[in-house]
């Protein structure tokens, strides 16, 4: 199980359905895109948490899956290239009562916001981080993401791509992401899952989807994904759960570095796993002190208060704020 | 001999880290206890430990905000120090120097300068030996020993130097007070009666004068910040701008989140997303990090999300002089980011609008919905002032316009709110997130008023304007006191004007001028954005010889005015040598326009 940390203050009085999180937004994302599969998901997700709307923020970037946040009935910030998660991280330690959920492209997340991916996974905000990674920069016609691998060449590029891939997963691991987990974007019910263990996880998680852009990538389409494939002599299916195989992403004991270390080795090799099929599932997790939890050590007000709700003013807009003691010291 | 007193201009100097920084607190926080009033200078290059740094405390009997060109006392305890400024001690000044390591026949010292040797390790040893004390553990009191020794010299009480001991080493460290008043009372007694009697320089207590702050620029932005009530500060190391954070960080009971974070585009989008949730916020930077936070700030500019920056101006353009002062970015200030979008620039001036402005600038910000950029600079952020306790009793906080009931039900649909909404005030009631019906949108892309795109021509007309005409809003409402500042005599033959920092040595020169038969009066542009045109057109309209006078290469602020007013300045001071201006380059500067009418007077003092 996750570590529940649902805020009874976010759960809603009424049953919730998907409808309860669509707007009337026109969906402007081309036919058979997979970006409509994660939408769903998370709508579906949101509504299985049985979250009120008015208590979840989206927060996006720049791109096709970007546009995400206006098809959702909660508040939504539609931020710019590359700065999700530095708006979600904002938001989110401004406050942390609120559900914040990030989305976006693999251009946006690992290529130009590339700083912030890394330096999210070190301070472990409470967040869920939904990747939308289809290997091109769709919007701007299909140019070579960061996750395209070396030498790979999908209809939108001239020549075949010069640049190696990042592994987000791997990245994620080792920039201390304490829940990583992959999923594809017509996955249906296992993206739901992964989508709401990743809301439930108390801390930065990743949820990387391989998402079909049917307009640019036809090297990973949809049919790609749903091709059997010969695995140890056998035809399995492309996407396989690696958890429904025994693999167990969980940390026990998160003070046993043994334990850690070796949990660490088994998601990297994960991570880097060779032949036809693709490995989906969580590839680690562990519990460890949020980022606000941290900051609340130094400063327990806030664990009275989060910095929205703390008093600084009277009602007639009098400044409450005491500065006798800071001002002790130079006061000659 | 007459002396002359309270007057006075003294420097301290040696290699970063060791003990400059402490000896100036020292010597200034014991001025003021004394009842007298200070400036300091700090100057330092890009260096950690080792090359030269110094530091400058003007003394007066009268609140003062600048620094002297000439020194007084240049006290020493090294000799590189001695080596670089000796050509700046004015002939009947002196130099306190350790004859062991200085020799003065090498110095290109002025004729008249008088030698007060110091034998540092000499006073250590006695103090050893008469105290029990460890020699090795008295080395680091050798700044105590530069100040007593100057305070001897200056024949000052050096009762006001234990006060000023046990101001600085309280608590714990309240037990290192007596060995240093051992030692310097030793110092006292070095320095011989014959060298005070002949040195023209005194200092005096004042007595009965109220308590005062001593502070850095950075230090008073950082309580202006807690007092408004901001709680989400955030930045990436950068000088002179991290003080302030660092500060903040270090007074976590107020519970304010100081966030480093991993560059400025972090910080400022970090920022931006924590005022989207209600809280104030801001961020702090300097030039190279202010660069990179444009698109940011035009984001703000474009979700009207209140959001407070101050750019700490240094030395540029790219890295520039990174530790040094300049008044580059008012241009830079004023139409940074792509695209047109509403934003409030303000320059604080001195010490205590650094205060103040601090606290304002989150009124103007959530009352116009839109990023406010507070023009500070090294000058002011990095050095030191006396001045009397901030007044903190008219201050006020307003949040702007928050939905109220009524806003709710006129402007929610189905749960979704019209945070854009077009009203009759111009601006928009704010929801937050969390609030029952209040769900918005917000995006970089032209938006409707609930924030989803909407790229329509018949949108974009309305919206767009209702966002540039929060600008007339604010140019309406600020009150004129708050957009100009002026000094002196209105019917005065000249007219001297700048914004920010250059301030205190305008102010401290306009008597002197006077002495010297000029009569000036001072526009001060506290308001850069909107420009205020009406007010300083006004005030221009009736000057005889307009003075521009900035701490930059092409008098910006000359061509802003000429730009919004149509007023023409023909006389210019400038100065782009990275060393603040002086009252002294004020007084000579303006002397040159007024009698030789010299259109272009460049300042070059400072080491
Ligand atoms: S370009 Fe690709 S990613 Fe973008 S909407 Fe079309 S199919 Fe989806």
């Amino acid at each position: 199980m996750e570590t529940t940390k649902i805020n009874p203050k976010n759960l809603s009085e009424k049953p919730l359905t998907m409808k309860d999180f669509k707007t009337d937004v026109h969906i402007d994302w081309c036919p058979g895109c997979g970006d409509f599969g994660i939408t769903a998901s998370v709508q579906q997700a949101l509504a299985e948490l049985k979250f009120a709307p008015w208590r979840v923020t989206m927060v996006s970037g720049v791109g096709c899956s970007s546009k995400t946040p206006h098809f959702i009935k909660t508040y939504g910030i539609h931020s710019l290239h590359g700065r999700t998660l530095a708006f979600a991280l904002g938001a989110k330690m401004a406050n942390p009562e609120i559900e914040v959920v990030a989305v976006g492209g693999d251009g946006d997340g690992y290529g130009i916001g590339a700083a912030h991916f890394v330096h999210a996974g070190r301070r472990n905000v409470d967040l869920a981080y939904i990747v939308y990674n289809n290997e091109v920069y769709g919007l701007t016609k299909g140019q070579a993401s960061p996750t395209l691998k070396r030498g790979e060449k999908p209809k939108s590029l001239p020549l075949p791509n010069v640049m190696d891939g990042v592994n987000p997963l791997a990245l994620a691991l080792s920039s201390g992401y304490t829940f990583i987990a992959r999923s594809y974007a017509f996955a249906g019910a296992h993206l739901k899952e992964t989508i709401k263990r990743a809301i439930l996880h108390r801390g930065m998680a990743l949820v990387d989807v391989l998402q079909p852009c049917p307009t640019y990538n036809d090297l990973h389409t949809k049919e790609w994904f749903a091709q059997m494939v010969e695995s140890h002599g056998q035809q399995k299916p492309r996407c396989f759960d690696i958890e429904k195989e025994g693999y167990d992403s969980r940390v026990k004991d998160a003070s046993n570095e043994e334990e850690v270390l070796s949990k660490k080795k088994q998601a990297f090799e994960m991570a880097y796993y060779r032949g036809e099929q693709v490995p989906i599932g969580v590839f680690y997790q562990i519990d460890l002190p949020t980022y606000y939890d941290r900051i609340a050590v130094n400063a327990p007000i806030l664990n009275q208060y989060t910095p929205v709700t703390l008093p600084t003013q009277d009602p007639s807009g009098k400044p409450t704020s005491n500065l006798s003691s800071a001002l002790a010291s130079y006061l000659v | 001999m007459k002396k002359t007193v309270n007057d006075l201009s003294w420097m301290i100097g040696g290699p970063q880290g060791t003990g400059v920084d402490s000896s100036a607190t020292l010597f200034a926080r014991a001025c003021v206890t004394g009842g007298l009033w200070v400036f300091g200078k700090r100057e330092y290059h890009s260096n950690i430990i080792g090359e030269h740094s110094y530091f400058q405390i003007r003394v007066s009997s009268k609140q003062v905000g600048s620094h002297l060109d000439p020194v007084h006392l240049l006290a020493t305890f090294e000799d590189s120090t001695a080596r670089i400024h000796a050509h700046e001690v004015v002939p009947d000044g002196a130099l306190l120097y350790d004859p062991t390591v200085t020799h003065p026949e090498n110095l290109n010292l002025p004729k008249g300068v008088l030698l007060v040797p110091l034998d540092y390790a000499e006073v250590l040893r006695q103090v050893a030996a008469e105290t029990g004390e460890s020699f090795s553990k008295l080395v680091i009191m050798k700044n105590t020993i530069s100040v007593a020794a100057s305070f001897a010299l200056l024949d000052f009480d050096i009762s006001v130097l234990e006060k000023g001991l046990a101001g600085i080493f309280t608590g714990r460290k309240a037990k290192l007070v007596p060995m240093n008043m051992a030692v310097a009372k030793k110092a006292y007694s070095f320095v011989k009666r014959d060298s005070i009697d002949k040195f023209p320089y005194r200092l005096e207590q004042i007595h009965g004068v109220p308590q005062r702050l001593v502070m850095t620029g950075t230090t008073a932005v950082a309580v202006g910040k807690l007092k408004a009530g901001c709680r989400f500060q955030t930045y990436y190391p950068i000088t002179p701008a991290s003080d302030e954070s660092v500060y903040l960080e270090g007074l976590p009971e107020h519970g304010m989140l100081v966030m480093q974070c991993e560059d400025e585009i972090s910080s400022v989008e970090q920022a931006i997303a924590a005022s989207i949730m209600g809280v104030r916020a801001s961020t702090s930077t300097s030039g190279p990090g202010f660069s990179l936070m444009a698109e940011g700030i035009g984001w703000a500019g474009m979700n009207e999300v209140p959001l407070v920056v101050f750019n700490y101006q240094r030395g540029g353009p790219a890295t520039g002089l990174p530790t040094r002062h300049e008044q580059g970015e008012l241009f830079f200030a004023i139409h940074f980011a792509h695209g047109e979008f509403p934003r409030i620039v303000i320059a604080p001036a001195d010490h205590e609008e650094y205060f103040y402005d601090s606290f304002e600038a989150f009124n103007y910000a959530d009352r116009y919905q839109t990023p406010v950029v507070v023009l500070t600079d090294k000058n002011i952020g990095n050095n030191t002032q006396s001045f009397l306790p901030f007044d903190e009793s008219k201050l006020r906080i307003d949040r702007g316009r928050v939905a109220t009931k009524e806003d709710m039900s006129r402007y929610s649909i189905d749960g979704m709110y019209k945070r854009f909404a077009f009203t009759e005030a111009g601006i928009s009631p704010r929801t937050f997130p969390g609030m029952q019906d209040g769900i918005f949108w917000m995006t970089g892309d032209e938006h409707n008023e609930l924030g989803n795109i909407d790229e329509s021509a018949a949108n974009r007309v309305p919206m767009h304007e209702k966002r540039m005409k929060k600008l007339e809003i604010a140019a309406r409402e600020i009150p004129e006191k708050d957009q100009i500042r002026f000094y002196g005599d209105a019917s005065a033959d000249l007219t001297l004007m700048s914004w920010g920092s250059p301030k205190g040595a305008i102010l401290d020169a306009l008597p002197k001028l006077k002495k010297a038969g000029i009569n000036a009066n001072f526009l001060l542009v506290h308001l850069l954005w909107p420009f205020p045109a009406e007010a300083v057109t006004r005030i221009l309209k009736k000057a005889k010889k307009i003075v521009d006078i900035e701490m930059n290469y092409s008098g910006q602020l000359a061509s802003l005015v000429r730009r919004e007013t149509g007023i023409q300045v023909h006389h210019k001071i400038l100065k782009w040598n990275g060393r603040p201006i002086s009252e002294t380059e004020i007084v000579e500067g303006v002397l040159q326009v007024a009698k030789k009418n010299e259109a272009k007077v460049v300042l070059t003092a400072g080491m």
